[in-house]
């Protein structure tokens, strides 16, 4: 396709522009009439009192509309050029607001958080590493370190190994798509919601005459002969039962995988083992592991991933207090309850750092797959 | 193999289900609670745990009486074939199958009757919860004791409309300008390409909250800060890498003399990325577009820092609610379960995408 450039077009730009005067009047008016309708209709969302609904219309009309035109638009900019800029230019039409917005969202973000990093709470004064000091010393930085790695630890392991054994004895009944699917439908829930489900749960009403708890977990410790507790207000074991709600959401992921994972394993090699005498626990562990190893890790990484940056869960059900503060939480405690700019970006460094073995593992792995 | 099942294998069988619907029990029972105490009345959530709609015996008021000006209520007090104190008679004290409760402080003298009776049906549901959250204006309900309570509404309704508005886009666009990339990526030459695209890998798990600082200083700086415009942007924004990377994988498998036999025709690459990439790539871009939905709808930090108390989304509006109406179970259990509709909906209907979507998704920032 590239090869198509014909030495003549090279040459002529001005001359090909001087030929086209009214195609290049059209190509700028074209344009121009895009951004002002896109700019009236980003003025009407703003500032109009229409009834909800119509707003709520036009601006998904105006946002996905507005995206497709400029696609069209730039690329029927493109095409109205010579053959040769235009097979120069279309690609970066293509990847080009990919590009852009990536750098802006996500690329330059990176480097601007690291310089905020250095300097104190308005950015105005640069206090060198004092934030990072802060980051690995400050009492309330440890506590957040050290909840964070009860549920890196606990999370992940309650999640994979749940998934796992739901997965592996799911296999085996007729009714596996039932239980499949009742494990699996927390992941359709927010954390938000999954923390007002939890809360109810919990649910402590307290010492008083004919009170009966209505949060299922005194209920049944009361009917068993024990006192109601306020549970999330016991540390530290409130962060145990915060995990519980992210297993109750993560472990569908974690069995999704796994299960077909373990149906991939050709038959026969299970067969034979079972042939051979092995019990179904020797089965499990000298068969089933080793085959899924890869994809086993792959899992627990991601939910790794997933508890090192944890926030809502925290947010809803105790805002970080009694003990359960994690990273995520004091990052946004810093930048937007206590307007510390320095030490957030200073936190949100070290999320980064924690996950970049992974992201070399990407990237590694990524190489060796020579997709490119 | 054995044809006929053993002994020991049945057993098997049946401890693996046993363990199964005990699982499927503990996971179903949390939401299954929200889902009936938002039917119930709201009195009735106060007095009770939502179990008590199943089939139980109950303690159930028959009737009430007054005791005598001339009975001591300092001392002990009989009544019937039972004799106690006024702190146990407040506690509630058993008579064969029957229970007196004294009601209010020693003054009121009023001794409530209790007796034991099944109760099969509960049939106080309700729907004027959901009529309350969804409402902006005030609302009025009776606690435990009876007394009323007037509440904010939390206009759960524009919340849903908002959100619909944020997530919609914010899961069109991403697509659109993913597919366009990888597109580019998989089937077009440019310079950078492979510096590009590993640039794309690394950003797969790079967590968001790098990002929010830097463009909350952006938005605030172009106004933009509580806009739709300005959360689609985002969401856009931390999507991408991974819509990318899975739409690459997706586009550039798709058979090569397909795309040689349309440029043979004369098509350009625009054409045949409308005619024939997007036609032949709907099952990844489901897949990702279920991801996104979800994602961007069950969202809280997003839209917390960049939209915040204008355009309140469904997961803004409950969190608000757990801070101001903690205890209004009635109130937070409708609204948790309107904000957990759509996803669910979407989520059974399409899980087989979903499914697909998290195989070949791995870790996303």
């Amino acid at each position: 396709m590239d090869n198509s450039r014909v030495p003549q077009e090279k040459t002529g730009v001005l001359a090909w522009a001087a030929a086209n005067v009214s195609r290049l009047v059209i190509s700028l008016f074209v344009p121009v009439v895009t951004f002002i309708v896109l700019w009236q209709g980003f003025l009407f969302l703003r500032d109009s009192n229409a009834p909800q609904v119509v707003i709520v219309i036009v601006s998904i009309l105006w946002g996905v509309g507005g995206v497709a035109m400029l696609y069209f638009i730039t690329n029927y900019l493109v095409e109205s050029l010579p053959q040769a800029w235009m097979h120069r230019l279309q690609p970066f039409v293509f990847v080009g607001p990919a590009l852009a917005i990536l750098a802006w969202f996500l690329a330059i973000p990176t480097l601007r958080t690291l310089w905020l990093s250095f300097f104190g709470p308005r950015s105005a004064n640069f206090v060198g590493l004092d934030n990072y000091i802060f980051a690995f010393t400050d009492r309330v930085m440890l506590e957040t370190f050290r909840n964070n790695l009860l549920w890196m630890v606990f999370g992940t392991f309650f999640c994979v190994s749940f998934g796992l054994l739901i997965a592996v004895l799911a296999d085996k009944s007729p009714y596996e798509k039932v239980y499949k699917a009742i494990i699996f439908m927390p992941m359709a829930i927010s954390f938000v919601g999954a923390g007002v489900i939890w809360r109810f749960v919990y649910a402590y009403l307290g010492e008083g005459v004919g009170i009966e708890e209505i949060g299922l977990i005194n209920a049944i410790v009361v009917a068993m002969g024990g006192q109601a507790q306020p549970w999330l207000l016991l540390p530290p074991w409130n962060n145990f039962f915060l995990i519980a709600i992210m297993v109750w959401l993560q472990t569908g992921y974690s069995m999704v995988i796994l299960s077909s994972a373990i149906k991939g394993i050709p038959e026969e090699i299970i067969e034979a083992a079972r042939v051979d005498g092995a019990n179904e626990f020797q089965v499990f562990f000298q068969i089933m592991i080793p085959s899924i190893q890869t994809i086993l890790v792959a899992v627990s990484t991601t939910v790794l991933i997933f508890s090192l940056k944890l926030f809502d869960i925290v947010r809803v059900m105790t805002g970080g207090n009694y003990g359960t503060n994690v990273i995520a939480n004091e990052f946004y405690l810093q930048q937007f309850t206590y307007s510390n700019t320095g030490r957030g970006a200073a936190i949100a460094i070290v999320l980064l750092v924690a996950v970049i073995p992974v992201m070399i593992y990407n990237l590694r792995s990524f190489s060796e797959r020579k997709a490119f | 193999m054995a044809v006929h099942t053993s002994p020991r294998k049945k057993l098997s069988r049946f401890l693996i289900e046993m363990t199964l619907i005990l699982i499927s029990i503990i996971w179903i029972l949390p939401t299954l609670g929200v889902l009936i105490t938002s039917v119930r009345n709201s009195q009735d959530i106060f007095s009770s745990g939502w179990w008590s709609v199943l089939p139980h015996k109950a303690w159930v008021e028959t009737g009430e009486f007054r005791l005598d000006e001339n009975v001591d209520v300092d001392g002990p007090i009989t009544i019937g074939k039972v004799t106690a104190t006024f702190e146990e008679l407040r506690q509630g004290v058993e008579d064969g199958n029957k229970k007196y409760i004294w009601f209010g402080n020693k003054r009121t003298r009023l001794i409530k009757v209790q007796e034991q009776q099944w109760q099969f049906f509960y049939n106080n549901y309700t729907t004027e919860n959901y009529q309350n959250v969804m409402t902006g204006r005030e609302v009025r309900f009776k606690d435990a004791s009876g007394a009323e309570i007037v509440r904010q509404g939390s206009n759960l309704s524009g919340a849903f409309l908002n959100s619909i508005a944020v997530t919609i886009p914010a899961t069109i666009i991403p697509i659109l300008i993913a597919a366009f990339a990888a597109y580019a990526f998989a089937w077009m030459n440019f310079p950078g390409r492979k510096v590009f695209f590993i640039i794309v890998v690394a950003l797969l798990v790079v967590p968001l909250q790098i990002a929010l600082i830097p463009i909350l200083q952006d938005y605030t700086r172009l106004g933009l800060t509580g806009t739709y415009l300005a959360i689609w942007l985002a969401h856009t924004g931390f999507g991408l890498p991974l819509a990318v990377y899975l739409l690459f994988n997706y586009i550039g498998t798709l058979p090569r003399e397909t795309l040689e036999a349309a440029f043979i025709d004369g098509a350009s690459h625009f054409t045949i990325f409308f005619r024939l990439i997007l036609p032949l790539s709907v099952p990844a871009l489901a897949s990702f577009a279920i991801f996104q939905f979800l994602w961007v709808w069950n969202d809280y930090l997003v839209a917390l820092v960049f939209l915040g108390d204008q355009n309140r989304v469904l997961t803004y509006a409950l969190a608000a609610m757990v801070g101001e109406k903690g205890q209004d179970w009635h109130l937070l259990t409708a609204g948790a379960f309107i904000s957990m509709i759509l996803p669910l909906t979407v989520f059974f209907a399409l899980q087989r995408y979903f499914v697909r979507g998290l195989m070949a998704g791995s870790v996303k920032g």
